[in-house]
């Protein structure tokens, strides 16, 4: 029997000095022995917990005791059975709100590295010569699907209808698929070759990804209703807002979608190599304090900024990004400006940005989300200077589909109306899930609603009644719970 | 997929026609309208406004200046090659309604995209009056083509080698001062260009449309980059524009936010160029 460890099993990363100046990832990843020792630290409950804190509901204990037993390519088929996606979902998962906060082990504050297990796994896989997991194909249907979007929230609702046997075709807006997965978050916390890997494994289940079509405007979603059985709309949340304050539009002021897409998607650190360029700063600042705000620090400080600063108008304790990405950035270097709020870009006669001018914050009553509303202080105004200011301060989705979409309803955010438990929009035969639902959240609550779309779909597509017969019943169900 | 090149086509001194295999995008496509391409693998996504399309041939047509990385090399592919990533029909089309008489005012390589736009107001029974301004006479092309679609046909070059000497907001003004009504003046070019047309309107209140030429991303809402202040309100030009109103576009924002990385397209085009000369060597 082998001992089991009390607390949890470090994972060997670059040293902050090291990966101050390169791209590369940040978490090296357990060995296999590594994992196995960590595995050994799972309790095994009975009614384990940590499944219920995951929205696509991975047999945890299962592919964690099969690490145990060295049976790798059993861990890959429990894990993969339910999450198409792990070695990018081991990667930006925020575990410790979810399956690792229910772990047992969490009460002594160390509970199972759950996440890193589940990245194991499916890096192991990747190592292989062959694929390990074994797809069982469900016979085809006959029924097609469209699915637009090919971040988290399509690839899973592809993947998981590909696997129930209708014929899925994924149109995606960019030059290549995975969404936010390419776009947004940077190479040193998901390399571009993961998901290239991920994306693969999903076209392997027979899906089809169709690139550079903007639904909306290269084809309208009436006009796919037209030739698919159904549509599931996965566009996400890519819109960017701005805090409308003077300069906002000086020559050097970022949204942090414009600047991560120039340094990800378009690899501008590798510029001239690559053709796309990026302002890189002596002096930059990102405003916010999410996790895209983290990742846009910390790819301006690898771009060569001398000084990042972070500025958030709320204190430490109220900042929505993980405690690890926090936790890199300051081993980083990059500096946080806690409790001050920018009130205007300053430029200079050619309108390039030069600084801004931000209050000084302190904390009030708690408003809508519970957390302290941030009260601005008069005459608390100060200067910094910058080169280049990064706004981080999330997005909402994008309008092209539901303004170019009849009887697709949207509520005051712009996000699309839709049914909790089944994903259906307004629109009979249109399906949606992920950031444009809920607004931006993350990757793995974008591919739980994909799993329960594509489970909706499936029944519908099962069934014999056409979608405005369905829709009408599930109205009157509607109105009966009322 | 690939994008095939159809056919090649110089204008003249530095400009290009390129007809591209598209059908997606031609089915779609009206005046106005632009796409994104991206050239290979290591390219910019560079925004271009169609210039012409053809539904039953599946192909768009895109003319532009090789002045850039993207654009040069560009300019030396062949029939038979094919660019990396074509997306759109992207932004509102230009909006068409019977008007009355509309002045369009083209310059440089832009003389290409107005076409489509006169064309469509043409056929919705406007009167269409055709000012193009060109550095030189070699510079000028599609006169024929041109003339075809307006009633009037006024061309100015800036050293006088061709037709009229001088710059476009000249006719334009005496245009405005002849009291004939004009409905509409749009604008499209080169940004100084659209800035005078605009300044030269103002005064007389005749609603002037510009088609702003942003830096963009991905051509879809996604980055921002391509935000204009229009009147007291940030537009992204790629899915709210391209076409503005000419009176209300902050013009030397505009200019600015263009120039944002001069020095970095002079250097890639530097690195490019040399490896074109290292290739030749």
């Amino acid at each position: 029997m082998k001992e089991r460890p009390v607390s949890r099993t470090a994972i060997p990363r670059q040293s902050a000095r090291q990966r101050r100046h390169n791209f590369d990832e940040v978490a090296l990843g357990y060995t296999a022995q590594m994992a196995v020792a960590e595995a050994t630290r799972c309790l095994q409950c009975k009614k384990a917990k940590c499944i219920d804190g995951c929205p696509v509901g991975i047999d945890i204990p299962g592919f964690i005791k099969a690490i145990t037993e060295e049976n790798f390519a059993a861990a890959v088929n429990i894990l993969k059975s339910d999450n198409v996606l792990p070695g990018i979902c081991g990667r930006v998962c925020p575990q410790e709100t979810q399956c690792e906060q229910l772990c047992i082990l969490d009460k002594k504050g160390e509970s199972v590295a759950i996440g890193r297990l589940e990245r194991f796994v499916a890096d192991w896989e990747r190592m292989q010569n062959s694929p390990v997991f074994a797809v069982p194909g469900a016979a085809p249907s006959g029924k097609k699907v469209a699915v637009v979007g090919a971040g988290p929230a399509g690839l899973t609702a592809a993947a998981d209808l590909a696997r129930m046997g209708h014929g899925v075709t994924v149109f995606e807006s960019l030059h290549t698929p995975g969404g936010v997965l390419k776009y947004g978050i940077p190479d040193f916390r998901l390399p571009s070759a993961i998901v290239d890997e991920e994306v693969n494994n999903v076209k392997n289940l027979g899906v089809d990804i169709e690139l550079n079509t903007v639904i909306g405007k290269t084809e309208t979603v009436d006009e796919l209703l037209g030739r698919f059985d159904a549509v599931f709309l996965g566009t996400g949340a890519g819109l960017p807002l701005f805090m409308h304050i003077p300069g906002e539009n000086l020559s050097g002021v970022y949204s942090a979608n414009e600047f991560l897409t120039r340094v990800n998607l378009m690899h501008a650190y590798q510029f001239p190599t690559y053709h796309t360029p990026v302002k890189t700063g002596k002096r930059v600042a990102v405003i916010g304090g999410g996790n895209v705000a983290m990742d846009a620090a910390r790819a301006a400080l690898r771009l060569g900024a001398d000084k990042v600063y972070v500025i958030y108008r709320r204190s430490e304790a109220e900042m929505p990004a993980r405690r690890e990405e926090v936790e890199n950035a300051v081993e980083e270097g990059i500096e946080f400006v806690f409790l001050a709020n920018p009130i205007r870009f300053l430029g200079d006669e050619k309108r390039n940005l030069t600084g801004v001018e931000c209050i000084r914050m302190k904390l009030g009553e708690p408003d809508s989300s519970g957390r302290r509303r941030p009260v601005p202080q008069d005459g608390s105004q100060f200067q910094m200077e910058l080169d280049v200011a990064i706004v981080a301060l999330g997005t909402t989705p994008n309008p092209l589909i539901s303004r170019s979409t009849p009887g697709l309803e949207v509520n005051r955010w712009g996000t699309l109306v839709c049914d909790e438990t089944t994903g259906r929009t307004t629109r009979p035969g249109v399906w949606a899930g992920g950031d444009v639902v809920t607004g931006s959240a993350t990757v793995i609550s974008a591919m739980g609603a994909a799993r329960k779309a594509a489970r909706d779909i499936d029944d519908y597509l099962k069934g014999s009644a056409g979608p405005d017969q369905v829709w009408r019943e599930n109205q009157a169900g509607n109105d009966r719970n009322h | 997929m690939l994008y095939k090149v159809l056919q090649v086509k110089k204008l003249t001194s530095g400009i290009y026609l390129f007809k591209l295999q598209a059908p997606q995008i031609a089915r779609k496509a009206r005046a106005g309208q632009f796409i994104i391409l991206r050239i290979d693998q290591e390219g910019e996504r560079i925004p271009l406004t169609i210039a012409d399309w053809d539904v039953e041939e599946g192909s768009i047509t895109i003319v532009f200046m090789a002045v850039g990385t993207t654009t040069c090399s560009l300019s030396r592919l062949k029939p038979g090659d094919a660019v990396a990533d074509l997306a759109g029909p992207l932004g509102h089309p230009t909006e068409i309604e019977r008007f009355g008489t509309v002045v369009c005012v083209a310059g440089g390589f832009a003389i290409a995209v107005i076409r489509p736009i006169i064309r469509s107001l043409k056929q919705a029974g406007n009167r269409i009056v055709t000012i193009v301004g060109v550095r030189n006479k070699d510079l000028m092309f599609w006169e024929k083509e041109l003339r075809q679609d307006s009633d009037e046909l006024i061309i100015t070059t800036d050293d006088g080698s061709y037709q009229r000497k001088g710059l476009v907001t000249e006719p334009l003004k005496e245009i405005l001062d002849s009291g004939e009504p004009i409905s509409r003046v749009i604008a499209i070019g080169p940004t100084a260009m659209m800035k005078f047309t605009s300044l030269t309107t103002r005064p007389y209140a005749v609603k002037t449309i510009v088609s702003l030429n942003p830096i963009m991303v991905d051509g879809t809402g996604m980055c921002g980059c391509c935000r204009v202040s229009v009147g007291d309100e940030t537009k992204f030009a790629c899915v709210e524009g391209p076409e503005f109103d000419g009176h209300l576009v902050d013009w030397d924002e505009f200019m600015s936010r263009q120039t944002t990385y001069l020095d970095q397209e002079k250097y890639s085009y530097q690195c490019t160029a040399g490896e074109q000369q290292g290739h030749r060597s």
